[in-house]
């Protein structure tokens, strides 16, 4: 016996508006049984996880900046993704990004202007999208698997960030610590609004998501993209190129990971360290998914994502249990609703094979 | 759906200001955790402090935690929301937080903060740290009289000064006995990764290391050399139960009594910004029973910490070279704290080029 996903004919659309409730109110009930089952009372620890970050002013400020990086790289995924190009790299092309961003306020110290600041994001840009550049060189040219290569060159970026930050670029006051000279004021991306210290970070996600979305919907490429993404012959037919779109989707994603990569360290952390990102670009490529490819739907999965992770802190200090039940609870959350929205477009079929009978291949 | 949420949600917030009411008269002294407060290390041990601090208080405190936070972005929100959360002190237990503390404590003048291995203090900031190196001095002589090839190695994490003067303080004990000792270092560019740990171990033992130490956080040196039969030295927790037969000693991080100190001076009001770099002689850092070596050994170990607490031994006492042959400390003098604060340099017998 097994078990086969069946695509169903009609999925259902009043379902597939439904299934973000429905994943959260399954999630509520597995999750309280799980509260409940340490001891801990199931209503406040809910309630400590998916409603007090909301009533805050100040952790709404935190899930922006939370969400900020994962909805800019997600929706620059999404085209990616839509077109049939995996780039799995974003993380490397996050941290090429920033790289080459703090290039004017660490190599360039002395210089004070008000263009340093717009220089650093073009510059963040122009990095995730030239690193993002080897990928879709290889894929275009030598017919390389970009999957690979783009998530190879991931950890390449991570250890040449640490020999910058402990080598040329290491900040001559801080006690050989590895890290690089503070970022001037004028080279620290402003807040958003005076309440808090969510930054301009989280205006670029939302104006890259809605560009996106408008250009899918309503341009040409949006529709060259779809039709490459679907059949790569009926693209050629319609005179659409399949290695341009390589390249424009790949500088796309990888610029926008860039940005988010400078915005990140602009705007939070104030200049170069080791570790600069935990994992945003990995995260990202659930957000896209989870946002269904849509990039509204990344907005709305970015915010979603960092809510869990600001109310995972909530619930281990409210309720002191430890961080590991947090993180089981964010992983039941994505279960339930990755799983609705597969039910949706799919039928689980149990299928009795026999000797002989059945056919190579089976379930995926 | 949407009802049911939301009568869910209005039943919490009344659950929830209730609870909050009641954990009005408690002090709460707040704790971040690197790592999982079970790690066998560095975060346990400063658990273990933390639970200490809780018994002794007993109903008048709280102690809450958040474990697991990383160092960058997500640890000043960590650090925000425990200030925030009415804790009166909070101890931010890694040297990455050092930014995110300052940072915070900016925007919170009237809470105190506590950020233990940085350098960066301020009115609400104070620092703390252990004289660790005099830990380290005594396992290089151990290392010096049990190793039969001579050749020691060492599981590094960050080239920061506070590792370095620990490779250097352990070289500079071993030498004292055997002046032909090395040290082989591997950095493993982490605090705590058991899996990268482990082959370091197994990296330096295949290079024919026949006694390992570490500054790391997980026991899984430990087990390499358990398995390996190779001696070896715990780092921040008693690793004993990991090596039964290995473990030669550790240094133990004992933060209770600074824990409770710190305590008692914001509940009686006195509490100042400080910078505390204490050692063996304060009980801020204490050797594990000296184990699995002949007793003439035992006695030595025994000796120079008895000399490291009465202040007759200093760990950086010359003469001392550096490794590019140049000298550092003459004859009898002793290094001031700011040159160890900042050590950037290897001494001489260091069988590794420190990364630039």
């Amino acid at each position: 016996m097994r078990i086969e996903l069946e695509k169903r004919a009609n999925p259902s659309t009043l379902y597939s508006v439904l299934s973000p409730f429905l994943a959260l109110g399954l999630t509520v009930i597995a999750g309280g049984i799980m509260f409940a089952l340490i001891g801990k009372d199931p209503v406040s620890a809910l309630y400590s996880f998916f409603i007090e970050p909301l009533l805050d002013i100040w952790s709404l400020h935190e899930i922006a900046i939370k969400a900020a990086p994962l909805i800019l790289i997600g929706a620059g995924l999404s085209i990616c993704y839509r077109s049939n190009n995996w780039n799995i790299g974003a993380e490397g092309q996050f941290i090429m990004g920033a790289i080459a961003g703090a290039i004017v306020p660490v190599v360039f110290h002395d210089w004070h202007s008000p263009l340093v600041l717009p220089l650093m994001l073009v510059f963040g840009m122009i990095g995730g999208a030239l690193y993002a550049a080897i990928p879709a060189f290889l894929k275009a040219h030598m017919n390389t698997n970009e999957i690979l290569t783009s998530l190879m060159l991931v950890y390449i970026a991570q250890l040449f960030l640490d020999w910058l930050v402990r080598g040329p670029w290491r900040s001559p006051d801080a006690y050989n610590f590895p890290v690089t000279r503070d970022f001037a004021p004028e080279a620290i991306l402003p807040e958003l609004i005076a309440s808090g210290r969510a930054n301009l970070g989280f205006a670029f996600a939302i104006i890259a998501a809605v560009g996106l979305w408008l250009m899918m919907r309503y341009t040409l490429k949006g529709f060259e993209i779809t039709v490459l993404g679907q059949s790569e012959r009926a693209g050629r037919f319609a005179g659409f190129s399949s290695k341009r779109m390589i390249w424009f989707s790949m500088l796309l994603s990888g610029g926008l990971a860039g940005l988010a990569g400078i915005s990140e360290v602009s705007g939070t952390i104030g200049k170069l360290q080791p570790i600069i990102s935990p994992g945003y670009g990995f995260t990202a490529i659930i957000v896209a998914f989870l946002g269904r490819l849509n990039p509204l739907g990344i907005i709305a999965a970015g915010l979603f994502l960092a809510l869990t992770y600001v109310g995972g802190e909530a619930v281990q200090l409210t309720l002191s249990v430890s961080d590991k039940v947090t993180r089981v609870f964010q992983g039941l959350l994505l279960f339930f609703v990755l799983s609705c929205d597969t039910l949706i477009q799919y039928k689980i079929r149990l299928v009795f094979s026999r000797l002989g009978q059945s056919s190579e291949g089976g379930a995926h | 759906m949407k009802k049911i949420i939301l009568a869910l949600a209005t039943s919490a917030a009344v659950l929830g200001f209730a609870a909050a009411a009641s954990a009005q008269d408690k002090t709460k002294i707040c704790f971040i955790y690197v790592g999982s407060k079970t790690d066998g290390g560095w975060t346990q041990a400063h658990d273990i402090g933390r639970q200490a601090l809780q018994d002794h208080f007993g109903d008048k405190i709280e102690t809450p935690f958040l474990e697991n936070v990383p160092e960058g972005p997500d640890a000043e929100r960590a650090i925000e929301r425990m200030a925030r959360s009415g804790c009166a002190l909070v101890f931010t237990t890694s040297f990455g937080f050092m930014d995110a503390t300052v940072k915070v404590a900016a925007k919170f003048p009237d809470v105190k903060f506590e950020h233990a291995t940085g350098f960066k203090s301020a009115e609400n900031v104070a620092t703390y740290n252990a004289r660790f190196y005099e830990g380290r001095y005594i396992q290089g002589l151990i290392a010096a009289k049990i190793s039969e090839k001579g050749v020691a190695g060492y599981i590094a994490s960050f080239p920061i000064p506070e590792v370095v003067m620990g490779i250097n303080s352990f070289v500079h004990g071993a030498q004292s006995i055997n002046p032909d000792f090395k040290v082989k270092v591997i950095w493993a560019n982490t605090w705590f990764d058991p899996g990268k740990e482990a082959d370091a171990a197994k990296a330096l033992i295949d290079q024919g290391v026949d006694i390992l130490t570490q500054h790391t956080d997980t026991t899984a040196p430990m087990q390499v050399a358990s398995e390996r039969g190779i001696k070896a030295f715990g780092q921040a927790s008693d690793m004993i139960a990991a090596g039964p037969n290995t473990q030669l000693t550790a240094i133990v991080d004992t933060w209770g009594a600074y824990y409770i100190k710190r305590t008692q001076a914001v509940l009686d009001g006195t509490w100042k910004s400080e910078q505390v770099w204490d050692g063996l002689k304060d009980g801020i850092l204490t050797m594990a029973p000296y184990t699995n070596m002949p007793d003439d050994v035992k006695k030595l170990a025994e000796e120079a910490e008895a000399k490291i607490r009465s202040g007759e031994l200093h760990p950086f006492t010359g003469p001392i070279k550096k490794q590019d042959g140049s000298d550092w400390l003459a004859d009898g003098a002793v290094s001031d704290d700011g040159t160890l604060l900042g050590m950037n340099f290897y001494i001489a017998g260091v069988d590794d080029q420190l990364p630039k």
